[in-house]
């Protein structure tokens, strides 16, 4: 068993890691997480990363070991889909508290995988460590064995403190638990030449299984899935699988690696997203089933159904083309999908002004120039504001991306379609791409959009009247602003009634009152609160007999 | 009347319970201008951040000082530092608040002596508005983190009246407690204008997450009240502070500027709302306008329609202190049975409410209690869908998060007219119900019939007591 640190430092190491391999040896020991600004960093931490990869796994009870914060603030909130156990849905949380912090928190982790195991009887638990428990020494690693030994279940530690990495970070640290506690643990009930595992697919809103019926008609059998719709045993005898596809991700690399370095499993880096991807993809599954023995026909089945979807999928896009004539589509995404949807919303009309490179490879980007010209608009980083404007002025008709920049085009009154993980839509395979044309071809042609661009009628009319009404009170203000005495009696009193300070005045004086009675009676100032303010304007009048009354003396 | 327990348990199951640090973040929101900082490791913040994202359908500003384990070991001055920098120069806000977190609370980062230094490094941020709120997330819960950061904005933000200073009659000072939606403010404001006062409200998510559409994208809060106004909060009249949680808050503006307070604990219901009209009443020295008696009047009248629906259900509630309070409170008033209540937290209101127990718990004690004691009506937030969807029971959405639904910023539940529409809401929950899963059969009545329990009477004759 190794140290967190140790680990780390493993992982930066990955050979099988194309940007890693270029890299000089100091760099390569500075790491490739880059290091977060702080008052400007995004994403989530390591625990996050960590929870992402592993959470799929959907008979598996997901404990965490920390405060409220790590688990209270995030579970349930991933649309990954299971086709059975429910289990990997329940939020698990030691909920450490102020004693937990001061005298440790081992002794409760304990307690809870007990609790755990008596009520729900999991086929295992994973228990990831956060930053306040790591902080002050809790050894999930030991607890974890202690209760495996005692318990009699798998109890699996996920080192995953938040405060030592990105998400991405913890993806890896997700692989290596698996690599170092689960894979290679149990034996299948029967293996057949034609099994694999998928590596980094997760099966958001269920889109493995857009997918899946067509492994299932070639006979290819998906021994393990990491971790989409996944179970225990599964993973645990994954390494029996004859060839692995990496899933649209470098995420779980070293996964992949480690299990061809181990048990010999061959792996490739695929994508299910867009048609061509799809059709390579399934044409490496073949091929390297055949390599590790599968009889040879299966390359002429795997070609016939990749025919017939293919034309299938073509067929169902063609009617989009002429709606989508002259339409713009910008697109920021992340790595493989910066060009392996290009291909597909190309062949649907649409033109690309521009995809992100952010975090794509070398490769990625030649895909890109190959896709859409030497002048492809390659779109290193975008601040919000810049997208904003882009939308705002009309340069693309639609944005494409993932769920955090969704209100940059949406304020903008522009549409837009979440293409990343929070999506409640499947866009996998051949089904999946004409999915996506059809919900582009929705959000592109809803009439709302027409009605929120339209200009506010009303707003023209306020303006026109607003302009007279200035005229009018500067008018006004002018010939007050002539006489002082005007603008001092003009003063309001009593805020509730109206009344001004000269109607007081007049009243007081044109009647000869002298207390807040009678000043009341004579004017509209009743009410609770202007007794103290009277007062004062009867204390500053100088008295003296109304001359009505003096008249009428005389 | 209810007798607070704790449950003895090490795993909390399905949590009801959301941390501190970001309920103080989301007071942060209802500034102008603001940008919330949670100091912590990068994932405190990025957690947050979705959940307001997906309860309000919003871009919603929250940064993170990104703490990593060296420099939680060595503490997080430089973090902080570089953060306010960074956010001060890029983001160009007019106010950074700041949360802890447990990573930052557990290696004690002494962030008040912090900000000194920095503000003495940094003259241009020797006067910029910082307010910093001590949220572990081992302790207490959401409310609770809203509450301390709105009580550390009025000691910091608003300023002591100078001496013989006159205070503006119509002015008046309002404390919402963080169970309000921007939706509620709305109708609130409306309320108080209505009676010719000038309400100020801190904080004011009604001009921040109400979902408006801003002329220029801005990182920071795109509305809510400036540090300005708070700043004049003093030469108000009175405060309003709604829900217990605004205590510490209402308490510090009337230590500081000697503006009285009152609390008004609930706004749901019809007691409680004739009480609240008839303060404004007497305050502003002005009539109830016509429209209230009118919105009282279709208040009274929805009770009366609902109270067939709602009288005798037996109502299983999760939430924080001052939403359970107000809830709860409201359907025993309208006949319901409380029959399970659970909380995250402790807070004086808990006693008070019309059952036997209040629980603080999670949403598995919910379940758990609402299948033994045969509830036929579930109150939580969306976490509760897995729970309702085993107890097969009708499930009515409030407090936060609420991300499986649209439209949780403006769900109302104050005045009059909001009491009246969750009424409606909950009564129609409860007749779809019957009419999809219990239409009577041949044989229903022989075999679904229940003997009056034990729990039955003890209900009737705490709905006594409270009557009495």
């Amino acid at each position: 068993m190794s140290s967190l640190s140790a680990t780390i430092q493993n992982i930066f190491n990955e050979p099988g890691c194309a940007k890693n391999a270029n890299k000089s040896d100091a760099e390569r020991n500075k790491g490739c997480t880059k290091q977060v600004q702080p008052g400007g960093a995004a994403g989530g931490c390591a625990f996050d990363g960590a929870k992402i990869a592993l959470q799929p796994f959907t008979d598996v009870a997901h404990l965490v070991h920390g405060p409220i914060a790590c688990e209270g603030n995030s579970w349930d909130n991933r649309g990954a889909a299971s086709s059975g156990a429910s289990i990997w849905r329940t939020g698990l949380t030691t909920d450490m508290n102020e004693t937990d912090i001061v005298f440790g928190g081992e002794k409760r982790l304990y307690k809870a995988i007990k609790e755990i195991i008596n009520k729900y009887n999991p086929s295992a638990i994973f228990v990831y460590q956060t930053c306040v428990p790591a902080m002050i020494g809790d050894d999930i690693n030991a607890v974890c064995k202690a209760a495996s030994q005692k318990l009699g279940k798998p109890v699996i530690p996920v080192n995953s403190p938040g405060f030592v990495g990105s998400k991405n970070l913890g993806n890896k640290l997700a692989g290596e638990a698996l690599l170092e506690h689960v894979i290679g643990t149990h034996e299948p009930d029967y293996t057949t030449p034609y099994d694999i595992n998928l590596i980094g697919e997760y099966n958001l809103s269920g889109e493995l299984w857009q997918v899946k019926p067509l492994l299932d008609e070639l006979g290819i059998r998906i021994l393990s899935c990491i971790s989409g719709d996944g179970k225990y045993r599964e993973v645990a005898s994954s390494h029996r699988a004859r060839a692995a596809m990496m899933v649209c991700s470098k995420a779980m690399i070293s996964v992949a690696r480690k299990m061809e370095e181990r048990y010999g499993i061959p792996f490739f880096e695929g994508s299910f997203y867009g048609i061509q991807d799809s059709s390579d993809s399934l044409r490496q599954i073949a091929r390297l089933l055949v390599e590790r023995g599968a009889p040879s026909e299966l390359i002429e089945r795997t070609e016939a159904v990749i025919a017939r979807e293919e034309a299938g999928a073509w067929a169902a896009i063609e009617p989009y083309k002429p709606r989508f004539a002259g339409k713009r589509a910008l697109l920021i995404t992340g790595g493989v999908k910066s060009w392996s949807v290009v291909a597909a919303l190309q062949e649907a009309g649409l033109e690309l002004v521009g995809t992100s490179v952010k975090k794509s490879t070398k490769q990625d980007k030649e895909r890109i120039k190959e896709l859409m010209g030497q002048d492809a608009h390659m779109i290193e980083d975008m601040t919000p504001r810049e997208i904003y404007k882009m939308l705002k002025d009309a340069k693309a008709d639609i944005m494409l991306s993932g769920g955090k920049s969704q209100f940059v085009a949406l304020k903008a009154a522009m549409p837009w379609l979440d293409i990343n993980q929070e999506r409640c839509h499947a866009y996998m395979g051949y089904l999946g791409m004409v999915k996506l044309v059809e919900e582009i071809d929705k959000a592109l042609f809803n009439p709302m959009w027409e009605q929120l661009r339209r200009p506010v009628p009303w707003e023209e009319v306020a303006k026109n009247r607003q302009t007279k009404v200035m005229a009018q009170m500067d008018a006004q203000a002018a010939e007050v602003a002539a006489d002082p005495e005007t603008t001092r009696r003009a003063k309001k009193v009593c805020f509730c009634k109206e009344v001004d300070l000269g109607t007081l005045e007049d009243a007081i004086r044109s009647h000869g009152l002298t207390s807040v009675e009678a000043v009341r009676q004579h004017t509209n100032a009743f009410g609770g609160c202007c007794k103290r303010r009277i007062e004062d304007i009867l204390a500053k009048m100088p008295v003296s007999s109304p001359p009505a009354m003096l008249q009428a003396a005389e | 009347m209810a007798i607070v327990t704790t449950p003895k348990k090490a795993c909390a199951v399905n949590p009801l319970k959301m941390s501190q640090p970001i309920g103080g973040a989301f007071a942060f929101m209802g500034l102008r201008g603001a940008m919330p900082l949670l100091h912590g490791s990068q994932g405190c913040t990025s957690f947050g951040l979705t959940l307001f994202v997906r309860h309000f359908k919003e871009a919603v500003p929250l940064q993170t000082t990104a703490m990593s384990e060296v420099a939680t070991v060595l503490g997080g001055y430089e973090n902080v530092e570089q953060a306010i920098l960074n956010i001060y120069n890029r983001a160009k806000p007019e106010i950074i608040g700041i949360c802890s977190t447990g990573v930052t609370e557990t290696n004690g980062d002494d962030v008040d002596g912090y900000i000194k230094l920095i503000r003495e490094q940094h003259p241009q941020l020797a006067k910029f508005p910082l307010v910093f709120v001590s949220t572990p997330d081992f302790k207490d819960a959401f409310q609770d983190g809203w509450g301390k950061t709105v009580a550390c904005m009025v000691e910091v933000l608003v300023e002591s009246p100078a001496g013989g200073a006159e205070r503006d009659a119509a002015r008046v000072n309002v404390l919402p407690g963080c169970h309000l939606t921007p939706g509620d403010l709305d109708e609130l404001r409306t309320i108080l204008e209505d009676f010719g006062l000038k309400p100020s409200f801190l904080p004011d998510l009604a001009g921040s997450l109400d979902g408006h559409i801003p002329d220029e994208f801005t990182p920071t809060t795109i509305g809510g009240i400036g540090v300005d106004e708070v700043a004049g909060m003093g030469r108000s009249s009175c405060t309003i502070a709604i829900g217990e949680q605004m205590r510490w808050a209402a308490e510090a503006m009337q230590a500081k500027t000697g503006v009285p307070f009152r609390l008004f604990e609930r706004l749901c219901g019809l007691i409680p709302n004739d009480e609240f009209i008839a303060f404004l009443s007497d305050i502003s020295g002005r009539p109830v306008p016509a429209k209230y008696r009118r919105q009282r009047g279709q208040l009274a009248d929805a009770m009366l329609d609902a109270h067939f629906h709602v009288g005798g259900r037996k109502l299983a509630i999760g939430a924080e202190p001052d939403l359970l309070f107000d809830l709860s409170s409201m359907l025993h008033e309208m006949g319901a049975q409380v029959t399970a209540a659970v909380t995250t937290t402790q807070s004086p209101v808990l006693e008070r409410i019309g059952t036997n127990e209040v629980l603080i718990g999670d949403l598995e004690d919910l379940e758990e209690l609402a299948r033994t004691r045969n509830c036929d009506l579930l109150i939580t937030h969306s976490h509760g869908r897995q729970a309702a969807a085993r107890l097969k029971i009708p499930f009515y959405r409030a407090g936060f998060p609420m991300f499986d639904r649209i439209g949780a910023g403006h769900q109302l539940s104050v005045g009059y007219r909001g009491t009246r529409d969750v009424i409606f809401d909950i009564a129609n929950l409860v007749i779809a119900d019957r009419e999809e899963n219990h239409q009577p059969t041949p044989d229903s009545w022989r075999t679904s019939r229940q003997p009056l329990k034990p729990s039955r009477r003890s209900f009737i004759a705490s709905t006594e007591e409270s009557i009495a």
